[in-house]
């Protein structure tokens, strides 16, 4: 058999499961946008109607307010957690490994797990209520308050997800060239000189990519909401995932769930692409 | 002469306490699960009478044994299935030349960038479509090809020596043969890598299985135990974070044995670029 044969042969199996399960879904999904559909009964053709009913659905802008409001209190708080503890990590000290160990166990243990364990921590009369009181500080309606429940999950992701970026960041401050910090020190620059203009600049890779992945992240909370909140108090913590899924099987609306699906993911793209528009830079080493 | 610096006291505080804040409420949940439902809100990680009535009241109402072996399964057949094929893919995009190889490629990296949101209700109608609602093919087979784990491979197959395989196919190999034989066991890192993220991803996920399975014999862990935890029944405590206890087991115990591995192939998700 000729070896360009072969190669074709062994790439097969993509072909196939691209063509079914990504090839497939892609088109149908611009299909379903322009019809309504039960699933049990036969398709109706709408036109345009999915999307005029989204530019007016109270529910969609509020599941995509509650997604911005995630993410801006995890990702700078991601951020910051991050790079604090890897600046620490980076230090010759000892233990390192098993601090890192530490700090990653939230990550790779399932979001049901973490949900339901905060859950508790979370509850009004629950461990972190308590150990305010201990401190004099009055209780927080951590999952009962509109205004409080999403901070609230945006708390506990970043708790879950920062062991993950620790260690990014750890690789990145371990890529950048220790002549870098001594020329600067010569030059007498203060530790906190150093930190802004050598130590960040050179982590705008990693910076880039937990943005991006935290945003990617932010658009696709799902599991928390459903079981902490079922997306309440007032739909405070409706997620994006969570109102398809909703729209798709509790309502059985397919082509709205679809058209949903096909916009939220037009506003990852468009996101994630001004993200890297405003803060990618080119490193120089 | 070993002298402490304060520097590193300060250091270590920090790190020390860092530390507690992602495992202590871990050992929290562990401990919560043994005690009594009102000791249950306490810091306290000993209970005052240990008992076992939290897993007697999860193993009574929700199928988990059954629940683990359906994750064990599905988890097991995905990863193998990524394992065989991704190589196989990534074997043919790095190491064998054919016209539409670099289509091919582009098309891998435009499938990686294409969110789930835009596919999951088509993906669903799909699995209608073909009856497998309810069945264990809609859980496996949309998972047994990964883009991203060809793309792990191919990237860590253009690292091996052209000499190495060039002599194989001068004895005769076959490509397959040069790819079980040659590079399989060349290729650990890549195996471990790709086994570790495709395992936990198939193990932890639970948005898939609440799409596609209904019938409780079915369910995956994660879905079982999402399920008895939103089921209304807010006085069980106790029994609740027992399911999470018997749920975070598997993965934990993996990770305190393969713990340095999961946390370089996690790393490595980020150096896609």
């Amino acid at each position: 058999m000729r070896r360009g044969t072969v190669g074709y042969l062994l790439c097969l199996p993509y072909i196939v499961h691209f063509l079914v399960f990504m090839a497939y879904p892609l088109g149908f999904s611009l299909v379903l946008v322009f019809h309504k559909w039960d699933i049990v009964s036969p398709m109706k053709w709408v036109g345009l109607a999915n999307f005029i009913r989204l530019a007016s659905d109270s529910l969609f802008f509020r599941a995509l307010y509650n997604t911005f409001i995630f993410l801006a209190i995890h990702i700078p708080l991601q951020i910051a957690v991050a790079l604090f503890f890897a600046e620490l990590l980076n230090r010759k000290l000892r233990l390192i490994g098993l601090f890192r160990a530490a700090y990653f166990v939230p990550v790779v243990v399932s979001g049901v797990v973490v949900t339901i364990l905060w859950q508790q921590l979370y509850a009004d009369t629950g461990v972190l209520n308590k150990l305010l009181a201990k401190l004099g500080l009055g209780r927080v309606p951590w999952l009962t308050s509109p205004s409080w429940a999403m901070p609230s999950i945006a708390i506990m992701a970043t708790w879950k997800n920062v062991g993950l970026y620790i260690v990014m960041f750890l690789a990145g401050l371990q890529g950048i060239p220790r002549e870098l910090y001594e020329a600067a020190e010569l030059d007498g620059a203060s530790k906190f000189q150093q930190f802004f203009h050598i130590t960040l600049p050179m982590l705008n890779p990693v910076v880039v990519l937990v943005l991006v992945l935290s945003t990617i992240g932010g658009f696709s909370l799902f599991i928390e909401p459903y079981i902490m909140t079922g997306g309440g108090p007032l739909n405070s913590t409706l997620s994006a995932v969570l109102y398809i899924y909703k729209q798709a099987f509790y309502f059985y609306r397919m082509g709205y769930a679809a058209t949903l699906g096909f916009v939220f993911a037009l506003i990852i793209f468009l996101v994630v692409a001004l993200q890297r528009r405003f803060v990618e830079r080119e490193v120089y080493v | 002469m070993y002298r402490p610096r304060w520097s590193h006291v300060l250091s270590y505080s920090v790190l020390l306490a860092g530390a507690l804040v992602f495992v202590y409420p871990f050992l929290w949940m562990v401990a919560a699960s043994f005690k009594p439902e009102a000791e249950i809100p306490s810091f306290g990680l000993v209970p005052s009478r240990p008992s076992l009535e939290s897993y007697r009241i999860v193993f009574d109402r929700v199928p988990i044994g059954r629940s683990f072996l359906n994750s064990l399964l599905v988890a097991l057949s995905v990863t193998a299935s990524v394992l065989v094929f991704g190589s196989m893919v990534g074997y043919g995009l790095s190491r064998l030349s054919f016209k539409a190889r670099g289509l091919l490629f582009g098309v891998l990296l435009f499938t990686m960038m294409v969110p789930f949101q835009l596919t999951l209700i088509p993906t669903y109608v799909l699995m209608v479509k073909f009856r497998w609602v309810d069945t264990y093919l809609a859980l496996i087979v949309p998972g047994t090809v990964s883009a991203f784990g060809i793309f792990l491979f191919r990237q860590f197959f253009m690292s091996i020596p052209q000499d190495l395989i060039d002599a194989a196919r001068i004895d005769g190999c076959g490509e397959l043969s040069i790819l079980f034989r040659i590079i399989w066991p060349l290729s650990k890192p890549a195996m471990v890598t790709v086994g570790i993220l495709t395992f936990m991803a198939s193990w932890n996920d639970v948005l898939w299985p609440m799409v596609v399975i209904r019938e409780p014999k079915l369910m995956t862990m994660p879905q079982a135990v999402a399920l008895f935890a939103v089921g209304g029944r807010a006085e069980l405590l106790g029994p609740k974070l027992a399911a999470a206890v018997l749920l975070a087991l598997p993965i934990i115990s993996a990770y305190i044995f393969f713990q340095r591995h999961f946390v370089e192939s996690m790393a490595r998700t980020g150096l896609k670029g």
